[in-house]
């Protein structure tokens, strides 16, 4: 069994992390680009790539950090915390897994554009309002050397804004995995005005033109290049919710201990001592399937699909606590926009449905443990 | 640090070595109360194959792994830990013996105990010769332990103590209890606290057995009239007892979220659930969620408790995590048992029926979150030690 303690270089990371995000990147940043209506700040992701961050698994010979899916996950506990907004998950985690599980020339190519920041990339996967990749029914139909794509996505994430599109689709024996421009002819991108004034689009495939050259991987087993890649983004999203969790409880105990009612503040009553102490300790729980499954992905990565599906299922139903106690014991003020936690209660809501609801990953646990 | 090639050297003995000596009835099987080994000079071995995994166990130090080998134990780090709960899961063997030495005292003693009470009191405890027993709550005395009454005075080399123990588990078939005694009356609470070490033989001990609402009677009230303590029987300071019992308290906590046995002796829920389905019955749908959100929770809990150790190991432990481990874990088992009695059906309805001990274990589980300190009280301490409320 894999050491569950955060190593000297991941206890750095995380500081070094807080550092420039507390700066750069409080809830404030994230208040001031929804009230100006955008969901990506290119100069941040610039500024993260110069870190290292945009290349956190690309392989350093393609100019990357190569710092592995534990690292990912301390970088996207960190930015939960204050809910950074980045194309990080998308790009850095999803994307760039997928792609290191490709060896070619044009695959590395496209790590180090991950790496420099320069390229930007969306999953398109979802066609119905659950996640069910195997389930696909959008079409790529044999053309000449090449195929054509028909059909819609939804719940895109970071899919309105991104410079490339890693779309899944059927083929004749299977499904297949393509990486293409987000702006080739026939492909229209509808952003959807999401609860967490993040980016995410429907798609829609009008007989796409894709090339041999556009398959990542095979054609017809995108799942040996896509089953990692969706892995390891659940679990750094699911490190991203533990993260938001830790926020939302910070928040939240800090109001205990400054807000007064009846002669004295709140955090006196037992009633509220006893709700935080459990969400506290959730949230350790939690922790621990956290770290487990980036030391699986690390070390053991085509055995770590039940300590990832343990991750996510964790993480989201103590995301869901953390902010529903949270708007509870702030009162009134919780439920104002002027105040942030109901940020933290929306993001925690799409976290939940995005690569697997609760129920999609605790079923896959439950399967692992054979029922 | 060893190298991993001497850790995998150490997994194939070890290996080997359960092969041969962990007897067949010894492994699989859910952990039930009844089922473990006790040890001590009033217990009646289950069968042979439970005594004898008891003594091969003991001879290489296994009942306790990690204790020094001159206390009794194998010495194993904790890396070799890890590959010893592996390799014990990988075969489902169940615990070569479980007490309240090895669980309770036992840590304290290592802790606070002098070279000499080490050498006198672990070794019978790892070889499942001694049984102890745990006299801290009284009738006035149960969250507000810190309140006990019993009274031990000083009588130059002894103390005679006398007063009342309650809810004192196994004190019928215990050799010798480890006691919380009053020996300043006039100090604040919990500085007039001495932890004496008392023999069950010694004239004047006496106990009576309680039933409980499961039908068994595992508890007792203890009673102590003029039992003289020699003074040596102290562990720690006169009158700092309570830094002894707090310390074992971490421990007894953490035995009884499920270090013990391992939340769920290892094996999943799911299975256990559908063994107690008949012949081509489905696991009904609110039950398979109930038992997915269980087994998810039972795993991250197990987790977590492996994520303390390797803390400590590293030095950054978490100062009160036993008491969240005490409150998941425990509350956890109740659900688990919720839904065994659930899959059950009214064949678990029966006192020694078609499911055995199954309602007898499942009415035992209402009591972990009671016993050595209520979930109420562990989310107290998590509250005022952790999070700085109302301190
Ligand atoms: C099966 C079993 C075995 C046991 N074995 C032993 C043993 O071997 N040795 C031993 O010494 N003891 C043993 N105990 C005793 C156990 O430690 C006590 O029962 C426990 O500490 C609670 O004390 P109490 O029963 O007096 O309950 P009380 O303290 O009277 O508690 C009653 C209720 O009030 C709540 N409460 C109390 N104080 C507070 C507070 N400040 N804030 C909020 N809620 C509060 C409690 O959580 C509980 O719900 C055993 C108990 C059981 C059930």
């Amino acid at each position: 069994m894999a050491n569950l303690v955060m190593t000297e270089d991941e206890t750095m990371l995380a500081d070094a992390a807080r550092g420039f995000l507390d700066k750069s990147a409080p809830v404030k940043a994230f208040r001031d680009l929804r009230d100006a209506g955008k969901t990506h700040d290119a100069k941040m992701w610039k500024e993260m790539a110069d870190m290292g961050w945009a290349g956190v698994l690309v392989p350093e010979s393609a100019g990357g950090s190569d710092m592995g899916h534990a690292a990912a996950g301390v970088l996207a506990h960190e930015m939960g915390k204050t809910l950074v907004v980045s194309p990080f998950l998308s790009t850095a985690v999803i994307a760039a897994t997928a792609l290191r599980n490709v060896s070619d020339a044009r695959a590395e190519k496209a790590l180090a554009a991950i790496a420099t920041g320069d390229v930007t990339y969306a999953l398109a996967v979802d066609e119905t309002s659950k996640f069910n990749p195997e389930a696909t029914s959008m079409v790529a139909t044999r053309e000449g050397n090449g195929f054509r794509l028909s059909g819609k996505k939804t719940f895109v994430v970071d899919g309105a804004l991104a410079d490339r599109l890693l779309v899944l689709a059927k083929t004749d024996d299977g499904l297949t995995l393509f990486d293409i421009p987000a702006d080739r002819a026939g492909i229209t991108r509808n952003a959807q005005n999401m609860i967490d004034a993040r980016d995410s689009a429907r798609i829609d495939f009008d007989n796409v033109e894709a090339t041999g050259e556009d398959v990542l991987g095979q054609v017809d087993s995108a799942m040996s290049v896509l089953k990692p890649a969706i892995e390891a983004g659940q679990a750094a999203l699911a490190a991203e919710m533990a993260g938001l969790s830790a926020g939302a409880f910070g928040m939240t105990v800090a109001y205990l201990k400054e807000r007064k009612q009846f002669g004295t503040v709140i955090g006196n009553f037992q009633a509220l001592q006893h709700r935080a102490a459990h969400l506290w300790c959730e949230i350790e729980v939690t922790a621990s399937a956290i770290v487990n499954a980036g030391r699986l992905l690390d070390e053991d990565p085509d055995n770590a699909i039940m300590a990832v599906s343990l991750a996510k299922a964790r993480a989201t139903s103590t995301a869901q606590l953390a902010v529903q106690e949270g708007v509870q014991m702030h009162g009134g003020i919780g439920m104002t926009d002027a105040y942030d936690i109901g940020f933290y209660m929306k993001r925690a809501r799409v976290g939940a449905e995005w690569l697997g609801d609760y129920g999609y990953h605790a079923n896959q646990v439950a399967k692992h443990r054979g029922f | 640090m060893q190298s991993n090639q001497e850790l995998e050297g150490f997994r194939v003995e070890l290996r080997d070595w359960l092969e041969a000596n962990c007897p067949a009835e010894m492994r699989g099987g859910e952990a039930s109360e009844s089922s473990i080994c006790w040890g001590g000079k009033n217990f009646e071995f289950a069968s042979d194959a439970q005594r004898d995994w008891m003594e091969r166990a003991a001879s290489k130090g296994y009942t306790v792994p990690t204790w020094p080998v001159e206390y009794g134990g194998a010495g194993l780090n904790r890396a070799q830990e890890k590959i010893f709960k592996e390799e014990m899961d990988r075969i489902g063997a169940r615990s070569p013996l479980d007490s309240f030495g090895i669980w309770m005292l036992g840590p304290a003693l290592l802790h606070f105990g002098s070279h000499e009470q080490k050498l006198h009191y672990l070794p019978p405890i790892a070889r499942g010769e001694i049984r102890w027993c745990q006299g801290y709550s009284e009738p006035g005395a149960g969250s507000d332990l810190a309140s006990v009454q019993t009274k031990g005075e000083d009588k130059g080399d002894h103390w005679l103590v006398n007063g009342q123990k309650i809810w004192t588990s196994y004190a019928d078939k215990a050799d010798w209890i480890f006691a919380l005694i009053r020996t300043d009356r006039e100090a604040p609470k919990h500085k007039g606290i001495s932890f004496l070490l008392i023999n069950m033989e010694d004239a004047g001990v006496e106990t009576r057995p309680i039933k409980l609402i499961s039908g068994a009677s595992v508890f007792c009230e203890t009673f102590f009239t003029d039992v003289k303590v020699p003074k040596h029987q102290i562990v720690g300071t006169e009158n700092r007892g309570w830094d002894v019992a707090k310390y074992l308290l971490t421990h007894e906590r953490e035995m009884i979220s499920g270090g013990g046995q391992g939340l769920s002796g290892g094996r999943a829920l799911g299975a256990v659930l559908n063994e107690s389905l008949g012949e081509g019955q489905e696991m009904e749908t609110t039950l398979r969620a109930d038992a997915m959100r269980c087994e998810v929770d039972a795993l991250a809990t197990g987790l977590t408790l492996e994520r303390y150790k390797d803390q400590a190991e590293a030095g950054t432990g978490a100062g009160d995590a036993s008491a969240m481990l005490k409150y998941m874990g425990t509350e956890l088992n109740k659900q688990r048992h919720e839904l065994l009695m659930a899959a059950g059906g009214s064949d678990a309805l029966e006192w020694d029926g078609p499911l055995g001990n199954r309602p007898a274990d499942w009415l035992r589980t209402k009591a972990n979150s009671i016993e050595g300190g209520t979930s109420e009280v562990m989310l107290s301490i998590v509250s005022r030690r952790v999070l700085g409320l109302g301190a």
